[in-house]
C-alpha cells in the first residue's frame, strides 16, 4: 500500500488556496442528495456537522453523551492560538507554522500545518461572530496572552474555560441546524462498527445506549470526530467516557492507525491521592510562570512538612538542569524530570502503591515578591480548584503536582483532505494523527479541531462527492445490504459474548490493570525491555478479559457496565498496537522518549535519517502482528534541528 | 496543614446510603439501602459511588447507574440530589468535585435523581435532559453561517458587557437549577443563554425573537414557573445569577408587547 | 417535546406578568387606602368628611371598584393556575426537602395570599353588612365610630393585626418579586430592589396596624 498525502505541491503559502480552487464543487441543488454521518460532537464534530448542514448536506450526528454540549473539548482551559498578530509583536502565519512544526519535533506534515496556521485566523472571526465571549481589554478589543513558552502573544482565551466557550459556540451552531431539520442528532449513541461497501465507508452500526438496540445508519460518507485514546492509560485528564472504539473499529475495517505511540503528558496535574482515584485533574500550565518546582535533596525529608525543609536541602531541579528556561521548559521535559526525581525516591505527598508520586510547585517566592493579592488575581480560580480537591491551600503550603496523560497526537491516518485510506471515511480533530507531529503545543488542540471542522473538511468532503459522486451513488446501499447485515451481526455477537462470559472481574478492574501496564512501560519513558514485556502482559490480560469478565444487567437496557466492557475490550487491542509502535520507533521524539536514545546530557535524541516518517499500521487480525506502512516526511521549509532548552 | 499529620488523620469512613433505584423510565422506583466502608475522605463523591458499584458488581448485584463524564466540574453530566440538595452541600461545586471529607464518618445520605416532569428518570439516578437542548435549539444561538465573518476586532465590545456575558455563558447545563427549584422551573438555565447573547453586539439582531422562542420552548417542555425563591442560584455550581432572569423577563415582555 | 406556539397568558411568565401588574394596582390601592384611613388620627370629622367626599363621586368610586375587583380576580386566578402548573412540573418531591435561599415570606406566599383574601372578604362584610359578621351595627356615615367600635373588640382588632402581618410578608416577597418579573433590573440598582420591598411592606404593615393598636391602647375612642 502506498501512502499518498495528496498535498498540493508548489509554494506552501498558496497551496491551500490552489487546492481549494482545484477541488470539484457540488451543485447547491445536489448537496442535499448527499448524506454524511458524523461520530462525535466535540469541537471538530459539532463544527463539521453544523457547517456541512449549512452547506446543504444531510447530516446525522452521534454522541455517547446525553447532549452534544458535553464532549470533552469542553474541559480545555488555556486558550486557542491564532496568527492574528493583534498585538503587533511579530507573529505571522509563517511563524505559527514554524513553531508548530518545530514544537512537533519534526514529525508532522508541513503542508497540513501551514494550512492550520492559515485558517487559524478565520476561527477567531467565526467564534466571535457566534458570540464566544473571549477576554477583552478595556478598549473592548480582544486580549491575547503568551502560552506554553511561545515568544509571541497569540493565544485567545476565555478565562480558564476557553474550550467550554468554543464548544458551546459550535454546539449552538449545531443546535440551530437541528432546529432547521438539516441535522438529525442521536445522543446516547455509541458507534460499534464501520460498514464498508465496495471499498468505501458507507455506514455505521450504533448502539442506542438507552434501549440497547443496534441501529444501522447508511450514508455517502462517514466522519469520525471521536477524540483521542488517552484513556488507554486508565488515569488521564480525559473524561471517563472517552474511548478508542470508533477509531479502533474503523482500523479493524482497514483504516490505518498512525503514530499511536505519540502521547502527550502534561506536567502539571494534581497527583493521585489513593487507590480510589478515577481520573486526574489538570492544573493550567500557566502556573509554572510563577511557581518554582522542587523536591527535597534527601529522601528522608520527603515526609516532612515542606516549610521545615531549609533552602539548602531543596533541589530546584528544573532551574538546576535547564538554567535558560528553568521552570518554563516544554511539557515533555518538565514531565520527565518530575518522573526522574520521583524514581530516585524523592517524590512527595501520600504514598500510593509504594511510591510517592508528586513534586512541589511552590509559590512562596512569588507571593513574597508580588503579594498574595497579585497571585490570587492570576491564579485564584486554580488555587481554589486545587484546594477543593486536595484540601490544602497553595497560599500556605506548596502545591503538589505530577504529570498525567493529557492528549494523544497519534490517530487514524489521513491525507491532506483528512480522508483515511478508506475512501469516504474522513477523520478530524484529535482522532486523526495529522498536525501535531510527536508533540502538541499548548493552545493548539482547539485550533486544530475547529480548523478541521469549520474550514477544511466541509471543503474536502465536497471534493469527494464532486469528483466521485457518480461512483458512490452507483452502489445502492441499504440497511439490508450484505455488508450492513454482516456488520450488525458481528456487533450483535460481540455484545452477546461480552454478556455471556459471566466471570469474576468487572470491566473497570481490567481497565485499571491495562492502564498500569501502559503507564509503567509506555508512559513518560520507554525502553525495549519494558515495551516487550508490556506486549506479553497486555496479551495475557486480554485473554483473561475474554474468559473472566463479568457484566451485570441486561443488554437491552441502559447498561453502563456493558458500555464500559466494550470500550475496555478495544483498549486491550489498541494498547498492544501503541506499545508495538513505541517499540518500533528507535528514537526519541516529542512525547515519545526511548531511554536508549538520548544525548549525552540525557535529552531526547531524534533519528531523522531512519525515522522521519509517519508510522501507519494496518490491522491483520486480533493478536496478529500488524503491518507497518511508512509515509516519508519532507521538510522543505523548516530545517531539521535538535531542540535545546539548556 | 502539616503533611504528615494530615496523612495520619485520613482513615476510612463508613457511609450509609439510601439510593434511588429505578429500572427504567416506565417502572416505579424506590430507595435501597447500602453501606460502604473504608471510604477515603480524599475520594470524590462519585469515586465513593464507584467503590459501591465495584462492591455491588463483585457480589453479583447490578451497579447504580448515574451520568458522569469529565469529573472536573465542567461537562455538566453529573448531578444528583444528596440529602435534598442538588450536587450536595458544598457551594459552587458539582457532584464530581464534591469530596467525601465534606461528610463525617458514619454519615447517612439520601441520594436521588433530579426530579422534574421535564427531566424523566431513565434509570436510577440518570435523567433525560434533552429538554435543555431543545430550548437552545429554539433560539440559543447567533444565526451566522461558517464563512467569512468580519474581522473579530472590527466590533469592540465594552469590557463590562463582555465580562457579564461570560459570567452568563459559564452555565454547564447540568440542571441543578431545575432540581433545586420548588417548581422545577428552567428559568435560570434559559435566562443564562438569553443574557449571554443579549449582552453582545453579535446577538442583537435576534434578541427579541430569541427570548420569545426560547421561553416558548421552555414552557412547552413542562417546566414550572418562577416564584423568585432563589433556590436555583444557591444550587448553581457556576454561580449563574438570579438577575439574569430579570433580564430575560424584560426581553420577553418587550418582545411580547411589540 | 415540540413546542406549541403559546399565547402570552399561556406561559408561566405571562401569568407572572399579570400577577405583577395586578399586584402593582393593589399595592397602589393599599397605600392610598391606608393614607385615607390614617386620617382617623385627625379626628372623627375629618375621616367622616373624607368618606362622604368619596361617596360624592359614584362614577370614580365604581370605576375604582371595578378595577380593583378585576385586579384581585386576575391576581388570584393567575396564582391558582400557576400553582397547578408548578405542581405538575414536579409531581414527586424529594425524600429530604431542604431550602437554602427561600425566605419565610416567599415560602408562605400562597397561604399568606389566601389569608389576605379571606381577610378582604371579612373586611368588606364587616363594614357593610355589619352585625351578622361582627356582632354590632354599622351606622352609615359614621365611619370613625364604626371603626373604633369594631377595634375595641380585641378579637376583631387581633384578626386585623394578624392579617396585616400576613399582608406585610406577602408584600415583602411580592414587591421584590414583581420587580424581578417585570425585568426592573440594573446592576447599579439591584441592591436597592430589596430595600424598596422592605420599606413598602414595613410602611403598609406599620401604618395599618397603628389604627387597631391605637384603639386598643385607648388613644382613639368614641366621642
Amino acid at each position: 500500500m502506498e501512502l499518498r498525502s495528496n498535498a498540493p505541491s508548489g509554494p506552501i503559502e498558496t497551496a491551500w488556496d490552489r487546492h481549494r480552487f482545484d477541488m470539484k464543487l457540488v451543485n447547491p441543488a445536489n448537496k442535499r442528495k448527499f448524506s454524511v454521518l458524523v461520530v462525535g460532537t466535540g469541537l471538530a464534530g459539532a463544527s463539521a456537522s453544523a457547517t456541512m448542514a449549512e452547506l446543504g448536506y444531510n447530516v446525522k450526528a452521534f454522541c455517547y453523551q446525553d447532549s452534544p454540549r458535553r464532549a470533552h473539548s469542553i474541559a480545555a482551559q488555556g486558550g486557542i492560538n491564532a496568527a492574528k498578530n493583534y498585538q503587533g509583536d511579530g507573529d505571522s502565519v509563517y511563524r505559527l507554522f514554524y513553531d508548530t512544526v518545530k514544537g512537533g519535533d519534526f514529525r508532522s506534515r508541513e503542508r497540513n500545518v501551514y494550512r492550520l496556521a492559515q485558517v487559524s485566523v478565520n476561527i477567531i472571526d467565526q467564534a466571535v461572530a457566534q458570540g464566544v465571549p473571549f477576554a477583552r481589554d478595556y478598549g473592548g478589543l480582544l486580549d491575547n496572552r503568551s502560552f506554553g513558552g511561545a515568544q509571541v502573544s497569540r493565544t485567545f482565551y476565555a478565562r480558564g474555560q476557553t474550550g467550554q466557550q468554543l464548544l458551546l459556540g459550535a454546539y449552538q451552531a449545531l443546535q440551530r441546524q437541528i432546529n432547521a431539520g438539516t441535522v438529525e442528532m442521536n445522543t446516547r449513541s455509541e458507534m460499534m462498527d464501520l460498514i464498508v461497501v465496495d471499498g468505501r465507508a458507507r455506514g455505521i452500526i450504533v448502539r442506542n445506549m438507552v434501549t440497547g438496540e443496534l441501529e444501522t445508519h447508511m450514508a455517502d460518507a462517514v466522519v469520525l470526530a471521536s477524540g483521542g485514546y488517552g484513556n488507554v492509560f486508565y488515569l488521564s485528564t480525559n473524561a471517563m467516557g472517552c474511548n478508542v472504539m470508533a477509531a479502533w473499529r474503523a482500523h479493524r475495517r482497514g483504516a490505518l492507525f498512525a503514530n499511536p505511540c505519540y502521547t502527550q503528558i502534561h506536567p502539571t496535574c494534581i497527583p493521585v491521592s489513593g487507590e480510589h482515584q478515577s481520573k486526574l485533574t489538570l492544573m493550567s500550565e500557566s502556573l509554572r510562570n510563577d511557581g518554582r518546582v522542587w523536591v527535597p535533596k534527601n529522601e528522608e525529608d520527603c515526609q516532612k512538612d515542606p516549610s521545615s525543609i531549609p533552602e539548602s536541602d531543596r533541589d530546584y531541579y528544573l532551574e538546576r538542569k535547564y538554567p535558560a528556561f528553568g521552570n518554563l521548559v516544554p511539557r515533555d521535559i518538565a514531565s520527565r524530570s518530575a518522573k526522574e526525581a520521583c524514581d530516585e525516591g524523592r517524590g512527595v505527598g501520600p504514598e500510593v502503591g509504594g511510591n510517592r508520586l508528586g513534586v512541589f510547585l511552590d509559590f512562596k517566592d512569588a507571593i513574597n515578591r508580588l503579594g498574595e493579592d497579585a497571585i490570587s488575581a492570576r491564579y485564584g480560580n486554580l488555587f481554589e480548584m486545587y484546594e477543593r480537591i486536595t484540601d490544602e491551600s497553595p497560599y500556605k503550603t506548596p502545591m503538589r503536582i505530577y504529570p498525567a496523560i493529557h492528549y494523544t497526537m497519534g490517530g487514524l491516518w489521513v491525507d491532506y483532505n483528512l480522508q483515511s485510506n478508506i475512501p469516504g471515511l474522513f477523520v478530524i480533530g484529535e482522532a486523526n494523527f495529522s498536525d501535531h507531529g510527536a508533540n502538541r503545543l499548548g493552545a493548539s488542540a482547539l485550533m486544530q479541531g475547529l480548523a478541521d471542522g469549520y474550514f477544511v473538511l466541509p471543503s474536502t468532503i465536497g471534493n469527494y462527492f464532486g469528483s466521485e459522486g457518480a461512483d458512490i451513488k452507483r452502489v445502492d446501499v441499504s440497511a439490508d445490504s450484505d455488508a450492513a447485515k454482516e456488520a450488525k451481526n458481528a456487533v450483535n455477537e460481540r455484545v452477546d459474548k461480552l454478556m455471556s462470559i459471566k466471570g469474576d472481574r468487572s470491566p473497570d478492574s481490567f481497565h485499571r490493570e491495562l492502564g498500569k501496564i501502559c503507564w509503567d512501560h509506555c508512559g513518560m519513558a520507554r525502553n525495549r525491555e519494558g515495551l516487550t514485556e508490556a506486549i506479553g502482559q497486555i496479551q495475557n490480560l486480554r485473554d483473561e478479559f475474554w474468559q473472566n469478565l463479568r457484566v451485570l444487567g441486561d443488554r437491552d437496557t441502559l447498561n453502563q457496565s456493558l458500555e464500559k466492557a466494550g470500550r475496555v475490550a478495544d483498549f486491550l487491542e489498541f494498547g498492544e498496537l501503541m506499545v508495538r509502535d513505541a517499540l518500533d520507533r528507535e528514537e526519541s521524539c516529542g512525547g515519545h522518549f526511548r531511554e536508549e536514545h538520548r544525548t549525552e546530557e540525557g535529552e531526547a535524541k531524534r533519528n531523522d535519517e531512519n525515522y522521519a516518517y509517519v508510522a501507519a499500521w494496518e490491522f491483520n487480525g486480533a493478536g496478529e502482528t500488524p503491518t507497518l506502512h511508512k509515509e516519508v516526511l519532507d521538510f522543505e521549509y523548516v530545517k531539521l534541528t535538535q531542540r535545546s532548552y539548556k | 496543614m502539616n503533611q504528615v499529620v494530615h496523612n495520619k488523620l485520613k482513615k476510612g469512613m463508613k457511609i450509609t446510603l439510601h439510593i434511588w433505584r429505578q429500572k427504567s423510565a416506565k417502572s416505579a422506583g424506590d430507595f435501597e439501602k447500602y453501606i460502604v466502608e473504608n471510604v477515603s475522605p480524599d475520594s470524590s463523591f462519585l469515586e465513593m459511588l464507584d467503590q459501591l458499584n465495584e462492591e455491588l458488581s463483585e457480589s453479583g448485584r447490578e451497579p447504580v447507574t448515574f451520568d458522569h463524564d469529565c469529573r472536573e466540574g465542567i461537562c455538566g453530566s453529573c448531578g444528583m440530589v444528596v440529602n435534598g440538595v442538588p450536587h450536595g452541600p458544598k457551594a459552587r461545586t458539582t457532584t464530581c468535585q464534591l469530596h467525601m471529607r465534606e461528610y463525617h464518618d458514619g454519615a447517612e445520605l439520601w441520594i436521588e435523581p433530579w426530579r422534574a416532569t421535564a427531566f424523566p428518570v431513565l434509570k436510577d439516578l440518570l435523567v433525560d435532559r434533552s429538554s435543555f437542548d431543545r430550548i437552545i435549539s429554539a433560539g440559543g444561538y447567533v444565526s451566522v453561517n461558517t464563512g467569512s465573518p468580519r474581522d473579530a476586532n472590527e466590533t469592540p465590545v465594552a469590557k463590562v458587557n463582555a465580562d457579564l456575558a461570560f459570567d452568563a455563558a459559564t452555565c454547564i447545563g447540568c440542571g441543578a437549577c431545575v432540581a433545586a427549584c420548588p417548581n422545577a422551573s428552567a428559568m435560570l438555565f434559559t435566562s443564562a443563554k438569553v443574557t449571554h447573547l443579549g449582552l453582545l453586539p453579535q446577538g442583537q439582531a435576534e434578541r427579541k425573537e430569541r427570548a420569545l422562542n426560547m421561553v416558548n420552548q421552555m414552557e412547552s417542555e413542562g417546566f414550572g414557573g418562577c416564584t423568585n425563591h432563589g433556590e436555583c442560584e444557591a444550587a448553581c455550581p457556576k454561580g449563574i445569577r438570579l438577575d439574569f432572569i430579570a433580564r430575560m423577563n424584560r426581553d420577553f415582555i418587550s418582545a411580547s408587547i411589540g | 417535546m415540540s413546542a406549541q406556539q403559546l399565547s402570552f397568558y399561556q406561559t408561566t411568565l405571562g401569568k407572572k406578568v399579570v400577577m405583577a401588574i395586578s399586584g402593582v394596582i393593589l399595592i397602589g390601592f393599599v397605600i392610598g387606602h391606608m393614607a385615607g384611613n390614617l386620617q382617623i388620627f385627625l379626628g372623627a370629622d375629618k375621616l367622616d368628611a373624607y368618606a362622604e367626599f368619596l361617596h360624592s363621586m359614584p362614577a370614580v368610586l365604581w370605576g375604582a371598584r371595578i378595577v380593583l375587583i378585576t385586579a384581585v380576580f386576575a391576581h388570584f386566578w393567575s396564582a391558582f393556575s400557576l400553582w397547578k402548573q408548578n405542581k405538575a412540573a414536579r409531581p414527586r418531591g424529594y425524600a429530604k426537602q431542604v431550602s437554602r435561599a427561600t425566605t419565610y415570606a416567599a415560602r408562605t406566599m400562597r397561604w399568606g395570599g389566601v389569608i389576605v383574601l379571606l381577610f378582604i372578604i371579612y373586611h368588606l362584610l364587616h363594614l357593610t353588612v355589619g352585625a351578622p359578621v361582627s356582632g354590632y351595627e354599622i351606622v352609615h356615615g359614621k365611619v370613625f365610630n364604626n371603626v373604633v367600635t369594631g377595634f375595641s373588640n380585641p378579637a376583631i382588632a387581633g384578626f386585623y393585626i394578624i392579617a396585616q402581618v400576613c399582608l406585610g410578608l406577602h408584600l415583602y416577597h411580592g414587591v421584590w418579586s414583581l420587580m424581578q418579573t417585570l425585568g426592573l433590573n440594573h446592576d447599579k440598582y439591584n441592591d436597592t430592589r430589596r430595600k424598596v420591598a422592605t420599606s413598602v411592606s414595613l410602611l403598609i404593615t406599620v401604618g395599618n396596624i397603628s389604627i387597631p393598636v391605637a384603639v386598643l391602647a385607648g388613644l382613639l375612642s368614641n366621642t
